[in-house]
Protein backbone atom coordinates (compact mmCIF):
# COMPACT_ATOMS: atom_id res chain seq x y z
CA UNK A 1 0.00 0.00 0.00
CA UNK A 2 1.52 3.37 -0.99
CA UNK A 3 2.23 5.67 1.90
CA UNK A 4 0.50 9.04 1.59
CA UNK A 5 3.63 11.03 2.47
CA UNK A 6 5.30 9.73 -0.70
CA UNK A 7 3.04 11.91 -2.87
CA UNK A 8 2.06 14.71 -0.52
CA UNK A 9 3.47 18.14 -1.36
CA UNK A 10 5.29 19.90 1.37
CA UNK A 11 4.74 23.59 1.97
CA UNK A 12 8.27 24.17 0.75
CA UNK A 13 7.54 22.42 -2.55
CA UNK A 14 4.39 24.46 -3.07
CA UNK A 15 6.30 27.66 -2.40
CA UNK A 16 8.94 26.62 -4.91
CA UNK A 17 6.31 25.91 -7.58
CA UNK A 18 4.62 29.26 -6.93
CA UNK A 19 7.94 31.08 -7.16
CA UNK A 20 8.76 29.42 -10.47
CA UNK A 21 5.32 30.19 -11.85
CA UNK A 22 5.67 33.84 -10.89
CA UNK A 23 9.09 34.06 -12.58
CA UNK A 24 7.74 32.43 -15.73
CA UNK A 25 4.63 34.64 -15.77
CA UNK A 26 6.87 37.69 -15.38
CA UNK A 27 9.00 36.55 -18.32
CA UNK A 28 5.92 36.24 -20.50
CA UNK A 29 4.39 39.52 -19.35
CA UNK A 30 4.89 42.08 -22.15
CA UNK A 31 4.59 44.94 -19.64
CA UNK A 32 7.77 43.69 -17.98
CA UNK A 33 9.53 44.54 -21.23
CA UNK A 34 8.45 48.15 -21.43
CA UNK A 35 9.40 51.39 -19.73
CA UNK A 36 7.73 54.80 -20.04
CA UNK A 37 9.25 57.93 -18.60
CA UNK A 38 8.19 61.53 -18.38
CA UNK A 39 10.89 64.21 -18.50
CA UNK A 40 9.44 67.47 -17.21
CA UNK A 41 12.50 69.47 -16.23
CA UNK A 42 14.69 71.57 -18.46
CA UNK A 43 17.94 72.03 -16.59
CA UNK A 44 21.26 70.35 -17.27
CA UNK A 45 21.23 68.33 -14.05
CA UNK A 46 17.66 67.13 -14.53
CA UNK A 47 18.23 66.20 -18.16
CA UNK A 48 20.40 63.33 -16.97
CA UNK A 49 18.07 61.07 -14.94
CA UNK A 50 15.49 60.36 -17.68
CA UNK A 51 18.20 59.83 -20.32
CA UNK A 52 20.30 57.59 -18.08
CA UNK A 53 17.31 55.50 -17.05
CA UNK A 54 15.98 55.24 -20.59
CA UNK A 55 19.30 54.21 -22.14
CA UNK A 56 19.87 51.69 -19.34
CA UNK A 57 16.36 50.34 -19.85
CA UNK A 58 16.95 49.97 -23.58
CA UNK A 59 20.26 48.21 -22.86
CA UNK A 60 18.33 45.78 -20.65
CA UNK A 61 16.10 44.96 -23.59
CA UNK A 62 13.11 47.10 -22.64
CA UNK A 63 11.03 48.91 -25.22
CA UNK A 64 11.45 52.42 -23.89
CA UNK A 65 9.76 55.77 -24.45
CA UNK A 66 10.36 59.20 -22.94
CA UNK A 67 7.60 61.75 -23.03
CA UNK A 68 9.03 65.27 -22.87
CA UNK A 69 6.71 67.83 -21.43
CA UNK A 70 6.95 71.41 -20.17
CA UNK A 71 10.59 72.40 -19.56
CA UNK A 72 11.65 68.88 -20.44
CA UNK A 73 11.23 69.90 -24.08
CA UNK A 74 14.55 71.70 -23.67
CA UNK A 75 16.32 68.33 -23.63
CA UNK A 76 15.30 67.47 -27.19
CA UNK A 77 15.40 71.01 -28.57
CA UNK A 78 17.94 71.40 -31.40
CA UNK A 79 19.67 73.99 -29.26
CA UNK A 80 19.79 71.78 -26.14
CA UNK A 81 23.48 72.35 -25.57
CA UNK A 82 22.98 76.06 -24.93
CA UNK A 83 19.55 75.74 -23.35
CA UNK A 84 20.38 73.19 -20.68
CA UNK A 85 21.89 75.07 -17.79
CA UNK A 86 22.08 74.66 -14.07
CA UNK A 87 21.40 77.39 -11.56
CA UNK A 88 22.96 77.59 -8.11
CA UNK A 89 20.13 79.87 -6.96
CA UNK A 90 17.95 78.31 -4.27
CA UNK A 91 19.86 75.07 -4.71
CA UNK A 92 21.62 74.44 -1.41
CA UNK A 93 22.61 70.94 -2.56
CA UNK A 94 24.72 72.25 -5.41
CA UNK A 95 28.41 71.68 -4.74
CA UNK A 96 30.22 75.03 -4.77
CA UNK A 97 33.91 75.74 -4.24
CA UNK A 98 32.93 78.01 -1.35
CA UNK A 99 29.49 78.35 0.25
CA UNK A 100 27.63 81.27 -1.31
CA UNK A 101 24.38 82.97 -0.35
CA UNK A 102 21.68 83.38 -3.00
CA UNK A 103 22.43 87.13 -3.11
CA UNK A 104 25.74 86.22 -4.75
CA UNK A 105 24.64 83.20 -6.80
CA UNK A 106 21.81 85.27 -8.30
CA UNK A 107 24.28 87.68 -9.88
CA UNK A 108 24.70 87.85 -13.67
CA UNK A 109 27.05 85.24 -15.05
CA UNK A 110 26.69 82.86 -12.12
CA UNK A 111 24.37 80.51 -14.00
CA UNK A 112 26.80 80.27 -16.92
CA UNK A 113 29.63 79.66 -14.49
CA UNK A 114 27.74 76.97 -12.58
CA UNK A 115 26.82 75.30 -15.88
CA UNK A 116 30.36 75.15 -17.19
CA UNK A 117 31.53 73.98 -13.76
CA UNK A 118 29.08 71.11 -13.84
CA UNK A 119 29.96 70.21 -17.42
CA UNK A 120 33.68 70.12 -16.67
CA UNK A 121 33.12 68.12 -13.47
CA UNK A 122 31.04 65.58 -15.40
CA UNK A 123 33.62 65.38 -18.17
CA UNK A 124 36.42 64.82 -15.67
CA UNK A 125 34.51 62.04 -13.93
CA UNK A 126 33.63 60.29 -17.17
CA UNK A 127 29.88 60.98 -17.26
CA UNK A 128 28.43 60.86 -20.77
CA UNK A 129 27.32 64.16 -22.26
CA UNK A 130 23.66 64.87 -23.01
CA UNK A 131 24.49 64.64 -26.71
CA UNK A 132 26.02 61.19 -26.24
CA UNK A 133 23.03 59.98 -24.24
CA UNK A 134 20.60 61.32 -26.86
CA UNK A 135 22.61 59.52 -29.55
CA UNK A 136 22.61 56.27 -27.57
CA UNK A 137 18.88 56.65 -26.93
CA UNK A 138 18.11 57.02 -30.62
CA UNK A 139 20.51 54.24 -31.64
CA UNK A 140 18.85 51.90 -29.16
CA UNK A 141 15.35 52.74 -30.39
CA UNK A 142 14.23 54.74 -27.37
CA UNK A 143 11.18 56.68 -28.54
CA UNK A 144 11.44 60.39 -27.85
CA UNK A 145 7.99 61.92 -27.73
CA UNK A 146 7.41 65.67 -27.43
CA UNK A 147 4.24 66.87 -25.74
CA UNK A 148 2.30 68.71 -28.43
CA UNK A 149 0.27 70.74 -25.92
CA UNK A 150 3.31 72.31 -24.22
CA UNK A 151 4.90 72.87 -27.62
CA UNK A 152 1.89 74.92 -28.62
CA UNK A 153 1.89 76.84 -25.33
CA UNK A 154 5.62 77.63 -25.56
CA UNK A 155 5.41 78.36 -29.28
CA UNK A 156 7.64 75.52 -30.51
CA UNK A 157 7.42 74.09 -34.02
CA UNK A 158 8.10 70.44 -34.77
CA UNK A 159 11.21 71.56 -36.68
CA UNK A 160 12.66 72.98 -33.43
CA UNK A 161 13.46 69.48 -32.22
CA UNK A 162 16.27 67.04 -32.93
CA UNK A 163 15.79 64.32 -35.54
CA UNK A 164 13.77 61.29 -34.58
CA UNK A 165 11.39 63.05 -32.18
CA UNK A 166 7.72 62.01 -32.32
CA UNK A 167 4.79 64.09 -31.17
CA UNK A 168 1.90 63.14 -28.93
CA UNK A 169 -0.36 63.96 -26.04
CA UNK A 170 -1.39 62.69 -22.63
CA UNK A 171 -3.54 59.91 -24.07
CA UNK A 172 -0.63 58.60 -26.15
CA UNK A 173 1.59 58.52 -23.07
CA UNK A 174 -1.05 56.84 -20.93
CA UNK A 175 -1.73 54.25 -23.58
CA UNK A 176 1.97 53.31 -23.47
CA UNK A 177 2.18 53.65 -19.69
CA UNK A 178 -0.66 51.23 -18.95
CA UNK A 179 1.26 48.58 -20.85
CA UNK A 180 4.48 49.23 -18.94
CA UNK A 181 5.49 48.13 -15.47
CA UNK A 182 8.11 50.85 -15.33
CA UNK A 183 6.60 54.33 -15.40
CA UNK A 184 8.52 57.24 -13.97
CA UNK A 185 7.89 60.95 -13.73
CA UNK A 186 11.11 62.94 -13.65
CA UNK B 1 42.26 32.76 -9.98
CA UNK B 2 39.93 32.30 -12.91
CA UNK B 3 40.34 30.27 -16.06
CA UNK B 4 37.37 31.69 -17.93
CA UNK B 5 38.33 32.46 -21.50
CA UNK B 6 36.43 35.37 -22.96
CA UNK B 7 35.24 35.60 -26.55
CA UNK B 8 35.50 39.38 -26.45
CA UNK B 9 36.86 42.04 -24.15
CA UNK B 10 35.10 45.32 -23.42
CA UNK B 11 37.18 47.98 -21.75
CA UNK B 12 34.69 50.24 -19.99
CA UNK B 13 37.19 51.70 -17.56
CA UNK B 14 36.67 55.38 -16.87
CA UNK B 15 33.02 55.28 -17.94
CA UNK B 16 30.18 55.96 -15.56
CA UNK B 17 26.56 54.77 -15.42
CA UNK B 18 24.85 53.97 -17.76
CA UNK B 19 27.66 53.64 -20.31
CA UNK B 20 29.22 50.33 -19.14
CA UNK B 21 25.80 48.66 -19.45
CA UNK B 22 25.00 50.42 -22.72
CA UNK B 23 28.32 49.32 -24.24
CA UNK B 24 27.98 45.78 -22.88
CA UNK B 25 24.51 45.58 -24.43
CA UNK B 26 25.93 46.66 -27.78
CA UNK B 27 28.76 44.12 -27.61
CA UNK B 28 26.39 41.32 -26.61
CA UNK B 29 24.42 41.88 -29.81
CA UNK B 30 27.52 40.93 -31.82
CA UNK B 31 28.04 37.68 -29.89
CA UNK B 32 26.40 34.27 -30.16
CA UNK B 33 24.74 32.27 -27.37
CA UNK B 34 27.38 30.73 -25.14
CA UNK B 35 30.00 33.38 -25.99
CA UNK B 36 31.60 35.15 -23.07
CA UNK B 37 32.04 38.89 -22.76
CA UNK B 38 34.68 40.13 -20.35
CA UNK B 39 34.01 43.64 -19.11
CA UNK B 40 36.54 45.80 -17.31
CA UNK B 41 35.02 48.73 -15.46
CA UNK B 42 35.90 51.26 -12.81
CA UNK B 43 32.33 52.38 -12.05
CA UNK B 44 31.54 50.97 -8.59
CA UNK B 45 27.85 50.98 -9.52
CA UNK B 46 28.67 48.17 -11.93
CA UNK B 47 28.86 45.77 -8.96
CA UNK B 48 25.09 46.02 -8.62
CA UNK B 49 24.32 46.82 -12.25
CA UNK B 50 25.90 43.87 -14.04
CA UNK B 51 24.17 41.14 -11.98
CA UNK B 52 20.81 42.92 -12.40
CA UNK B 53 21.35 43.59 -16.08
CA UNK B 54 22.48 40.02 -16.75
CA UNK B 55 19.38 38.72 -15.03
CA UNK B 56 17.11 41.06 -17.02
CA UNK B 57 18.64 40.17 -20.36
CA UNK B 58 18.80 36.40 -19.91
CA UNK B 59 22.59 36.45 -19.87
CA UNK B 60 24.59 34.82 -17.13
CA UNK B 61 27.12 36.58 -14.95
CA UNK B 62 29.61 33.77 -14.47
CA UNK B 63 31.96 35.59 -12.17
CA UNK B 64 33.14 39.00 -11.17
CA UNK B 65 36.10 40.19 -9.21
CA UNK B 66 37.64 43.33 -7.84
CA UNK B 67 41.21 43.47 -9.03
CA UNK B 68 42.05 45.75 -6.14
CA UNK B 69 43.46 48.52 -8.33
CA UNK B 70 40.03 50.04 -8.86
CA UNK B 71 39.25 47.79 -11.81
CA UNK B 72 36.28 45.46 -11.68
CA UNK B 73 36.15 42.50 -14.03
CA UNK B 74 32.95 40.77 -15.09
CA UNK B 75 32.51 37.61 -17.14
CA UNK B 76 29.09 37.42 -18.76
CA UNK B 77 27.90 34.50 -20.81
CA UNK B 78 25.40 35.27 -23.53
CA UNK B 79 22.14 33.38 -23.05
CA UNK B 80 19.90 31.72 -25.61
CA UNK B 81 17.65 34.29 -27.19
Amino acid sequence: MPRTEDVALTEEMVRKIVREEIVSAFRKDPAAKRACLIASKGTLDWAYPPLILATAAAAAGLETAIFFTFYGLNIIHKDFERRLMVSPVANPAMPMPVPMPDLITAMPGMQTMATSMMKSMFRKKGVATIRELLDVARESQVRLIACQMTMDVFGYAQSDFIDGVEFGGAAAFLSDARKSHVTLFV
Amino acid sequence: MTDIKETKLLDARGLLCPMPIVKAGKEMKTLAAGDILKVMATDRGAIADFPAWSDDTGNELLEWKDQGDGTLVFYIKKGED
